[in-house]
């Protein structure tokens, strides 16, 4: 008991050191340090009962063909070896949690696909997969499953910072002839109704994600150039810098969200 | 120049706002007195705009109890008896440009072309709405009047 007061008392007491440690410059490094938001809640949360139970019974959802797919290629024999030959499997846990990160080599940031197609050219001998080809959803949703459950822990400082920096102007940036930002549907309006939907808040922590209106598994990048779209805003190319600075800035939001690939979204 | 313009409303009781089609239109306090097409609003053809995906499209944000269109979205205030708080003018104005009074609105303006960014080619340079169909929306938001409800 006194142990815990002591406890208790010890917390009180750091708390307040932290709030009087305050000077303006202490600020900004606790700013970028904490995620934007209170308490993130995943995309699942704003499901049907009946996409919920989709998504969590691993034979009805659909985005485990890709997984099945994925184990499968990862294992098999191309250019200059399998991924296998590389990398055991269980070496692949945890990983999609860390991306996009800065790749020093390349000295620009990449996310899994990225990595993905630097073994596919640099240690495969092999020409990069199409950004949303079947054989890329298939490596990169096997590879991001093996994370499943994990939450994200990207690094945001040193050479990631000015991208953070770049990725969150955008995500406030209003767009196309409807003139909204992504801030304005998924931090100001998450939890009302955009006609039908419930609109969320945006969280990427589902992605690859099975996607009903899609009938297939698609990256994040595809379901941030349908947001464009949806605001008549010129959507940008899957890949581009635009859509990997707003990645990082999307998942250093999503802190504390399990990974959940493959989701099963509407 | 929109933005200094728009920030003055409330200071100067008259401006005149050069639009998209470069035609003036006259903003006076927080309304658009000007029709903006020289059609009559049919508030007929207004509830249909009001709910069609391809024209309007506003029950994405909003309820109209009673208009048949199911799943109304509530991201906007429900604009049953609107017609009771607004006169045409300031509904106009709402419609066609409602940053003018909010610069943080979420709604769109319906009927701006400038101050955009990226906007989709197959949209740029033109106006989400026509004045006729804006006209339209007037007329039917107009005649809803809570004692109809
Ligand atoms: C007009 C409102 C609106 C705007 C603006 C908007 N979105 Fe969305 N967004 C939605 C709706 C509606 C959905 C589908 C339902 C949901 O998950 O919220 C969605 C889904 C998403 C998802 C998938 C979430 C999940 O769990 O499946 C992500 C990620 C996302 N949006 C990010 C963005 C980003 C980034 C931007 C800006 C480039 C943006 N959105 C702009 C309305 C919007
Ligand atoms: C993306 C969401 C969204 C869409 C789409 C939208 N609105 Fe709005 N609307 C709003 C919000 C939010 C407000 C509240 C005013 C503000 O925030 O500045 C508003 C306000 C209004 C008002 C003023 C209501 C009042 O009580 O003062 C009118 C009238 C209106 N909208 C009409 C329309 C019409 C007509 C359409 C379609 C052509 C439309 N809206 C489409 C979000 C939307």
């Amino acid at each position: 008991m006194v142990g815990y007061r002591l406890t208790l008392g010890l917390m009180l007491a750091s708390a307040l050191m932290l709030v009087h440690a305050q000077t303006p410059g202490m600020a900004q490094v606790m700013q970028i340090s904490e995620s934007p938001m209170d308490k993130p809640l995943s995309g699942f949360h704003f499901l049907t009962p009946e996409t919920r139970a989709m998504q969590q019974d691993d034979f009805a959802n659909p985005g485990y063909l890709w997984v099945a797919a994925g184990a499968e290629a990862f294992q098999q024999n191309v250019g200059a070896g399998s991924c296998a030959s590389c990398h055991d499997t269980k070496a692949m846990v945890g990983v999609a949690t860390r991306y996009p990160k800065f790749d020093e080599s390349a000295q620009t940031l990449i996310n899994l696909e990225g990595q993905i197609n630097q073994c596919r050219t640099k240690r495969q001998q092999l020409p990069a997969l199409a950004l949303e080809s079947q054989g890329m959803l298939a490596l990169s949703s096997f590879i991001t499953q093996q994370s499943q459950g994990m939450p994200t822990s990207v690094s945001i400082h040193g050479p990631a910072a000015p991208w953070l920096e770049r990725g969150k102007a955008y995500f406030f940036q209003r767009r196309g002839q409807l003139n909204l930002a992504c801030h304005q549907c998924h931090d100001e309006s998450w939890g009302k109704m955009l006609r039908g939907d419930q609109v969320s808040q945006g969280q990427p922590n589902g992605f690859p994600a099975y996607r009903l209106e899609w009938q297939s598994l698609g990256s994040l990048h595809r379901r941030l150039q349908d947001c464009e779209s949806g605001v008549r805003a010129q959507t940008q190319e899957l890949g581009s810098d635009a859509y990997l600075a707003l990645e990082l800035y999307l998942v250093w939001r999503s802190q504390g969200l399990a990974l959940e690939s493959p989701a099963v979204r509407r | 120049m929109r933005w200094a313009l728009g920030a003055m409303l409330f200071c100067l009781c008259t401006q005149v706002v050069a639009t998209s089609e470069q035609q003036a239109m006259r903003v006076v306090s927080d309304a658009m007195v000007a029709p903006l097409s020289d059609v009559t609003g049919s508030a007929e053809q207004g509830e249909q705009i009001f709910a069609a995906r391809d024209a309007g499209h506003c029950v994405l944000c909003h309820q109209v109890s009673g208009l048949d269109a199911p799943f109304q979205g509530n991201i906007g205030p429900a604009l049953g008896g609107i017609g009771d708080r607004l006169s045409p003018a300031q509904i106009r104005l709402r419609i066609a440009d409602a940053s003018l009074l909010n610069a943080q609105t979420i709604m769109p303006s319906y009927y701006r072309t400038e101050g955009l960014h990226r906007v989709d080619e197959r949209y740029r340079g033109r106006t989400a709405l026509s004045g006729v169909q804006i006209e339209h929306l007037v007329a039917y938001l107009a005649q809803l009047q809570s004692q109809n409800q």
